[in-house]
Parts: structure tokens; sequence; C-alpha cells
């Protein structure tokens, strides 16, 4: 058996609303799952149950209460419950990549530059990250016409197919994805279908959130049932 | 490796108010740091007291210099550390006119910081001095214009040209875009993180724009009365807030 890329164990995260006189939500308790190298697991379940909670706490958006999410970072497994802000860095700089539904980039910058940045942060040439930053929003079916403006102005979908560039121009070997196709029409659907299978195929490790059916059966291959609280436990299916 | 800058148990009062207590935290290369909270949280202060312009009554501030190794900042002479603040340190101010000489030309501003780390060849300083105008988006023409006839937003891109050009490892920001209108903001805050990754710097920023924190910085410090409430990565702080002030600014921001 290969070591998983994401190793997920007895993760618990509450949320304290003190403007509530402390009132404590809990959302997730005791979330074990992993995810090797060219495996897709979709995290299913009904709204609220808490599947945006859980991708966030894996990429360390929100902070787990207790539980250990190891994460394979340069052959060695990282773990990121408590970690440094460096490390967390560190690791989405090079190992985990996160496509969110929203966009939130410094206004006026160029689309193709949005795109282009998390490569250079990384050192490729500036020139380079542009290029396939122009492929990636070719492929996405983003209009040339549209890549020297900021992408303020653009429709959602235009935006979202932006987001899922920026976030594919680099080779993460960990990939969270929240609905990465929330917004689009059915070709440019496809077309991120299409990109994400390629990730797998290629050795990501993926979870994500697909509410569309047809979407998540060509991407899982598995799916990971997150139980509203008080329910059954969660468990792999 | 060090962090570039290390703070603990930094402590100032002005009379009985306390201005920040207890304040610490390692800086690593290549971080940027926010300091967030409202007015008189104590962000200011800290920010001098980090900076060596004002003496902490308790606490230390450990910078690690390219020329002299680990320094502590306040045990430095006063000649030592003005040497370090013009050739290894940068700071930004909020008012453009604070950090600028404002009777003497947009060149000579950038020039004399870097006469201050030993250019004498006049060509030179006024190359690079255009260059840098270039950098920070203003035109070149403008190189013997005083600051007296610039915009807000032209004058705060003059002094980070200025704070600039002498390479600095490590800045100190104080609200750099506060007072600017919003277009002229926007363009300043992709200036300022573009120079912040090509140059590899390391930053302090005190802001209370929780918008430009999210946009600048990679971890936070939220202040209030003078303490650190709560701190962490930039977007865990915003978008999972722990303590009740820090939810309370959180909930607090406009949506537009």
């Amino acid at each position: 058996m290969t070591m998983p890329a994401l190793r997920v164990s007895g993760l618990a995260k509450s949320f304290v609303v003190h403007a509530q006189g402390g009132l404590a939500l809990p959302v997730l308790r005791n979330v074990s799952l992993a995810v090797s190298a060219g495996e897709c697991l979709a995290l299913v379940g009904p709204s609220g149950a808490g599947k945006s909670t859980l991708l966030r706490s894996l990429y360390g958006n929100y902070r787990a209460d207790a539980g250990s999410i190891l994460v394979r970072h340069d052959k060695a497994l990282v773990e990121l419950v408590g970690a440094e802000p460096r490390t967390v860095l560190d690791v989405r700089s090079r190992t985990m990549g996160f496509v969110s539904q929203f966009l939130r980039v410094i206004p006026r910058v160029p689309a193709v530059d949005v795109v282009a940045a998390p490569a250079i942060r990384l050192g490729m040439a500036a020139r380079d990250a542009r290029v396939r930053a122009e492929f990636l929003l070719g492929v996405l079916g983003i209009p040339p016409k549209l890549w020297p403006l900021p992408p303020a102005t653009f429709s959602g979908g235009e935006q979202q197919r932006v987001n899922i560039a920026r976030s594919l121009n680099v080779d993460y070997p960990v990939l969270l994805l929240d609905e990465p196709t929330a917004s689009l029409d059915a070709d440019n659907r496809d077309r991120v279908v299409g990109l994400i299978q390629q990730r797998r195929e290629a050795g990501a490790a993926i979870v994500g959130i697909f509410h569309d059916a047809g979407v998540r059966d060509a991407l899982a291959t598995r799916v990971y049932d997150v139980a509203p609280l008080g329910s059954a436990p969660g468990a792999a299916v | 490796m060090n962090p570039i800058l290390s703070a603990s148990g930094l402590g100032k009062r002005f009379g009985d108010r306390v201005a920040c207590r207890d304040v610490g935290f390692d800086l690593w290369p290549g971080e940027v740091l926010g300091v967030v909270g409202e007015s008189g949280s104590g962000k200011t202060t800290l920010l001098n007291c980090l900076a060596g312009r004002l003496h902490p009554e308790t606490g230390t501030v450990v910078y690690d210099s390219a020329a002299y190794g680990q320094v502590d900042v306040h045990d430095l002479s006063e000649a030592r550390r003005r040497l370090l603040s013009r050739t290894e340190w940068g700071f930004v101010n909020q008012d453009a006119r604070e950090g600028l000489r404002m009777g003497v030309s947009a060149g000579a501003n950038i020039g004399e910081r870097l006469m201050a780390i030993g250019a004498r060849h006049y060509g030179d300083i006024r190359r690079t001095a255009s260059e840098w105008l270039g950098r920070v988006e203003i035109e070149q023409d403008r190189l013997d214009d005083r600051p007296t006839t610039y915009s807000g937003g032209m004058r705060q891109r003059l002094q980070i040209a200025r704070n600039l050009v002498s390479g600095p490892r490590l800045v100190f920001m104080d609200e750099p875009t506060g007072g600017l209108d919003v277009s002229v903001q926007a363009r300043i805050l992709d200036l300022l993180r573009g120079l912040v990754e090509t140059l590899h710097l390391s930053a302090v920023l005190v802001t209370h724009d929780l918008g430009v924190a999210r946009l600048l910085t990679h971890r936070l410090m939220v202040m209030q009365g003078g303490r650190v409430v709560e701190e962490g990565l930039t977007d865990q702080v915003l978008d999972d807030p722990q303590d009740a002030y820090t939810q309370m600014l959180v909930a607090s921001i406009l949506p537009v």
C-alpha cells in the first residue's frame, strides 16, 4: 500500500460565537480519512453538514480543535494541526492548492498576472509562467481579449475559471476543490472536469465537493459521507 | 535559520496609559506580518518600538543583521542604529511628507539614500533614481520636480522608492495606503506586493484596514488595548476568528 498524500485522523472543529454569548457550534467530530496519489475523494452529505468546513480545515484556513492532518510534503509527513504559520504557508505554496468558489485578488491586476502569480512565487520565470497562464486561460475558454483585463468586471463563471487556472498553474500534489464547477455552463464545466481528470491521472491526490452528480461521477474514485453531528458519524462508503 | 526580527515582552506606557503590553513574536525572512486593531490599540507604538524609534520599558527586540549578526536594537548606539536604518531597513510612513524631504527634488530624495550607503558617482545615482521612479510608476521626466508638486499617491510611491532603493531587508510600514483614494490605494497595494515578493523583503505592516491586511500580509496580530488578543495566518484570523474582539472587527467590515 502506498503512503497516502493526505491522512486525517480524529479531526474536530467547532465554532464559538462570542456575539451569541459564547455559543459553541460543533461541526466536525472524529473525522478520519486518507487520500493517496491518483485518488479523488468526494465529500458528500446534506447542506450544512460541514463539507466546506472540513475542506477549509484541511487547508489550514479554519483551525482544527483536535486531531491530526498529515500531508506528504517534500517526501516527509508534515502535521498541519497546530503548525507554525510558516509551515502552513510552505505546504500551501508547494504542495497543496485550493480552489474556492470566490476569486480574491488585488484590484486592477490583469487576469493573466493573477493566474501566473503562484508559479512566479515558486521561482518560475515570469515569461514562462505567463505562457502557461495564457494556455490555461485558453483551455478554460477565457477569450484572449480578456487576459490583460482585471477580473473584477468578469462574469461569475469567468472569475471562477480564472480562479481554477490560477490554482492549476502550479502542479500541486494535493488539490482541494470547493465546488469548482458551481457557476459554469455545460461546455465550461466539461473543460474544467477534463483538466482536473488530467491532474488526477498525473498523480494528484484530490479532495472535493461536487454538487453536480455528473461531475462527481466523472472525477471521484471514492466518496466520504460527512454526516451532520447528532446523526451517525461520517464513514467512508 | 534565525528569525530576521524577534521581539519579546515588549511594553510601553505613556504616563499611566499602557500603549503596549507583553508583545512578542518572531518574524521569519520573507514574511509579512500585519498588525491590526482600532485607533489607540497600540499598533503604531509597537512599530516604533520595533524600529528603534521609541524605547520600550520592558522587553527586547533582536534583529538579525546582515552586517553585524544578531543585535539588540535597543542596545545599539544611536549611530549604529541610524546606520542600520539607512542600510538594512526601510520605514514607510502613512504621511509621505514625514518620510520625504519636501524641499528637494524626487531624484535627490532617492539619491540621498544611495549616498548614505556610499554611492558617489553622480551619473550612477541619477540613473538608479530614474530607474526607481519607473519601478514605482512615476514618469521619469518628474525626476527633477519636488514632491510638493506630486499628488498624494505619487508621494507615497516616491517614499516607497526612497526606502527600497538602498536594498533593505526589513521594511516597517505604518498605514502605507491610509488617506489615499481607493483607486490609488489599489495600485500601491499591487506595487508593494510585487516589490515584497521580487525583493524577498520581510515586513511589519500596521493597518486598521483588514482588506489591506488580507492582500499584503502572511500573518496577523490583532491588538486591543495594547495587548495581542489573537494571532495566526492572515486567512485563519479573518475567516475563523477566535477572539471576541477579532470576531467583532471582522463582522464590522462593510460589504461592497
